[in-house]
C-alpha cells in the first residue's frame, strides 16, 4: 500500500461491522484523501454500499447494527462511528447521492432547500443563493431555471439524480457519498453525472460506490478493491488498473470472476 | 364423447350459478337506487323542491307538516364534523407513531387492539356516548342537555380513529425506505421526515383515509340514534340535541307509518341525500386510491 502524502479527510482504522451477528466488514483500513475521488469496486455483497454507509451512519436507522473501531474525520479527528457522536451531526457535514433517484414529492426548489430547512433555516435570501448555487455546481440550472416550482418527479431520471446532486451540495458538505450513483440511468444520463465528479473534486472530498470498473477507472483517483468483507487491495487508481499486486484484484478487473 | 359433453354441461351451470350470485349485488344496489329515486320523485311531486333543500323546519309528522331538511343536513354535518375533529388527528398521529416510530414487535400488537375497536357493536358505542361520555361532560358543562351532539360526536371519532389509522399507515408504509433514507441523509430527525417527506408522499392515501372516515361519520347510525336526542334542530350549537338523516329515517321506520303516505315518502326522501353525501365523498376516495396507486 502506498503511503499518502497529501492532506487526509478521513480515515477508517480496523473498521468491523455487523448486521445482527453476520460480519460485514472485516477489519477495514482505508484513507481519504482531500479534495478527491475515492472509489470501491468488488462483486454484490462484498461490502462496498455496508462500508459507504457507514461514513453517514445510515446503518443506525436499522436494529441490531453494530460498529467497531473507527472512522476518523479529520481536520476534527473525532471518531464518527463513535457512540457518543449523534448520527445526525455526522449526517450533517456528510452527504449522500443514493443508487435510485429519490426525489422528495415537492418542487424541484424545495428539494434542493431541504438540507437547509431541515437545518432551521428559512431565510428566502439565503436558500435563494444556495439553491441556485447548488443547482450551478449540480449542472441542472440551466434546464430548471425557469420551473423551479414545478415538482421534482416530472425531472428525466438523469435530471432527477442531479437533482439529487444538488440537494446533497446545497448544505456544504465535507464528504460527499455516491452509492452507485448511475446504475438506474442511460449512457448519456451516466456521463453526465461522471463529468460532474470529476468537476465537484475540486471543492468537495467523493467517495464513490461503483459496480462499474471503467467508472472507477474514469472518475477515480484512488481505488479499494473489496471481497468479502475485506480490502484486497488500495491504491492509486492507474496502478490497479494497469499494475494490481494482487491475483484477486487482477482476476477481478479482467473480469474472471464477478 | 358423452364425457366431455356433460362436463360442459356442469360447468355451464357452475359458471351460471356464479355469474348470478356476482350478479345480485349489483341488481341489489340497482333496485336501491331506482326505489330511492322513484319514491322521491312521488315525495317531490308533493312538496317543492325549493322548500325542501332551503326550509329550515323539520316537522314532517305534526298536523301542519313542514319539510325543510336544513336541521337533518345540519345536524349530519354537526355530529361529523365534531367526530372528525376527535378522528382525523388521533387517527393520523397514531398513525405516524406505528409506521414510523413504534417497533416492531409493539406495533404487531396495538394494531390488532386498535383494530378491535372497529368490532366493537355501534349500539355499545351508543350506549356509551348516553350514559357515560354524557353525564361525565355534564360535570364540566353544567348546561348541557341529556342528549347532544357533541357527546356521540366525540365518541363517533374514537369509532373512527381504527378505519382512518389503518388505511393511513397502509400508505405511510408503502413509501419507499429509499425516499425516508433521502431525507435521514440530510441530517433530518424522525419527526422531520415524517411530516415533510413520509406525509407529503402518502398524501393521496391519507386524504383516501380522511374521506373513508367522512363517509363513515355520515352514514353512522346507532350511536346518534341513542345519544344526539331525535330533535331535528337547525343549529350549529354542539350542547343541543339534534337529529340526523339516518336517526330520522329510524325513527320514521319504525313507528307505524301508513305506506305511501307523505310521512312515508319522506324516509326515500332523506334516504336519498343522505345516499348522494356518502356517494359524493366515495368517489372522491376512490378517485384518490386511484392515484396512489400511480405515486411509485
Amino acid at each position: 500500500m502506498t503511503m499518502l502524502t497529501t492532506e487526509l479527510k478521513a480515515e477508517a482504522e480496523n473498521l468491523n461491522f455487523y448486521y445482527g451477528s453476520v460480519q460485514a466488514l472485516k477489519n477495514i483500513n482505508l484513507s481519504v484523501e482531500r479534495r478527491k475521488v475515492t472509489a470501491l469496486i468488488g462483486p454484490s455483497g462484498c461490502g462496498k454500499t455496508t462500508f459507504l454507509r457507514c461514513f453517514n451512519r445510515m446503518h443506525d436507522l436499522y436494529p441490531h447494527n453494530r460498529y467497531e473501531g473507527r472512522i476518523i474525520l479529520y481536520p476534527d479527528k473525532i471518531n464518527i462511528i463513535s457512540p457518543e457522536i449523534d448520527p445526525i451531526e455526522v449526517r450533517m457535514q456528510i452527504s449522500m447521492v443514493f443508487q435510485k433517484p429519490n426525489p422528495f414529492p415537492k418542487s424541484i426548489y424545495e428539494n434542493v432547500a431541504y438540507g437547509l430547512r431541515v437545518r432551521g433555516i428559512s431565510k428566502k435570501g439565503i436558500l435563494d443563493e444556495a439553491v441556485e448555487k447548488s443547482l450551478r455546481g449540480a449542472a441542472l440550472w440551466e434546464e430548471v431555471k425557469d420551473r423551479l416550482n414545478s415538482l421534482a418527479v416530472d425531472l428525466s431520471g438523469g435530471q432527477q439524480q442531479r437533482l439529487c446532486i444538488a440537494r446533497a451540495l446545497a448544505t456544504d458538505p465535507r464528504i460527499l457519498l455516491f452509492d452507485e450513483p448511475t446504475s438506474a440511468l442511460d449512457p448519456t444520463a451516466t456521463s453526465k453525472i461522471e463529468e460532474l465528479i470529476i468537476e465537484l473534486k475540486n471543492e468537495v472530498t467523493i467517495i464513490i460506490v461503483t459496480h462499474n470498473m471503467q467508472q472507477a477507472a474514469r472518475v477515480s483517483d484512488y481505488t479499494a478493491f473489496m471481497y468479502l468483507g475485506e480490502i484486497i487491495e488500495f491504491d492509486k487508481t492507474d496502478k490497479i488498473f494497469t499494475a494490481p499486486s494482487s491475483r484477486l484484484t487482477e482476476e477481478y478487473i479482467t473480469g474472471r470472476f464477478g | 364423447m358423452k364425457r366431455t359433453v356433460s362436463r360442459k354441461i356442469k360447468e355451464r351451470i357452475i359458471e351460471t350459478g356464479l355469474f348470478l350470485c356476482a350478479l345480485s349485488s349489483v341488481f341489489i344496489t340497482l333496485s336501491i337506487v331506482v326505489i330511492l329515486t322513484y319514491e322521491s320523485y312521488g315525495f317531490f311531486k308533493e312538496v317543492s323542491v325549493v322548500e325542501f333543500f332551503t326550509g329550515t323546519t323539520w316537522t314532517p309528522l305534526f298536523a301542519e307538516p313542514k319539510f325543510g331538511i336544513l336541521p337533518l343536513v345540519s345536524g349530519t354535518l354537526l355530529i361529523t364534523a365534531i367526530s372528525l375533529m376527535v378522528a382525523l388527528p388521533v387517527g393520523l398521529i397514531s398513525a405516524i407513531y406505528l409506521s414510523e416510530y413504534a417497533p416492531h414487535k409493539l406495533r404487531e400488537t396495538i394494531k390488532p387492539v386498535l383494530e378491535l375497536l372497529a368490532a366493537v357493536p355501534t349500539v355499545v358505542y351508543g350506549y356509551f356516548a348516553l350514559l357515560f361520555l354524557t353525564p361525565l361532560l355534564q360535570k364540566i358543562l353544567p348546561d348541557l342537555s341529556g342528549f347532544n351532539a357533541i357527546s356521540p360526536g366525540i365518541i363517533m371519532g374514537v369509532m373512527i380513529v381504527p378505519y382512518v389509522s389503518s388505511v393511513s399507515e397502509d400508505a405511510m408504509k408503502a413509501v419507499p425506505m429509499y425516499i425516508r433514507e433521502g431525507s435521514y441523509a440530510m441530517g433530518a430527525t424522525k419527526l422531520q421526515t415524517a411530516f415533510k417527506v413520509v406525509i407529503p408522499s402518502a398524501f393521496s392515501g391519507i386524504a383516501a383515509a380522511f374521506i373513508m372516515g367522512i363517509s363513515r361519520a355520515i352514514g353512522e347510525t346507532m350511536v346518534v340514534a341513542i345519544a344526539a336526542g331525535m330533535m331535528p334542530n337547525f343549529t350549529i350549537n354542539p350542547m343541543e340535541p339534534v337529529q340526523t338523516l339516518t336517526s330520522y329515517i329510524v325513527q320514521v321506520s319504525l313507528g307505524d307509518v301508513p305506506h305511501g303516505t307523505i310521512e312515508y315518502k319522506t324516509i326515500f326522501a332523506a334516504g336519498m341525500v343522505l345516499f348522494l353525501m356518502t356517494l359524493f365523498f366515495n368517489i372522491i376516495g376512490f378517485w384518490l386510491r386511484k392515484r396512489i396507486r400511480e405515486a411509485y
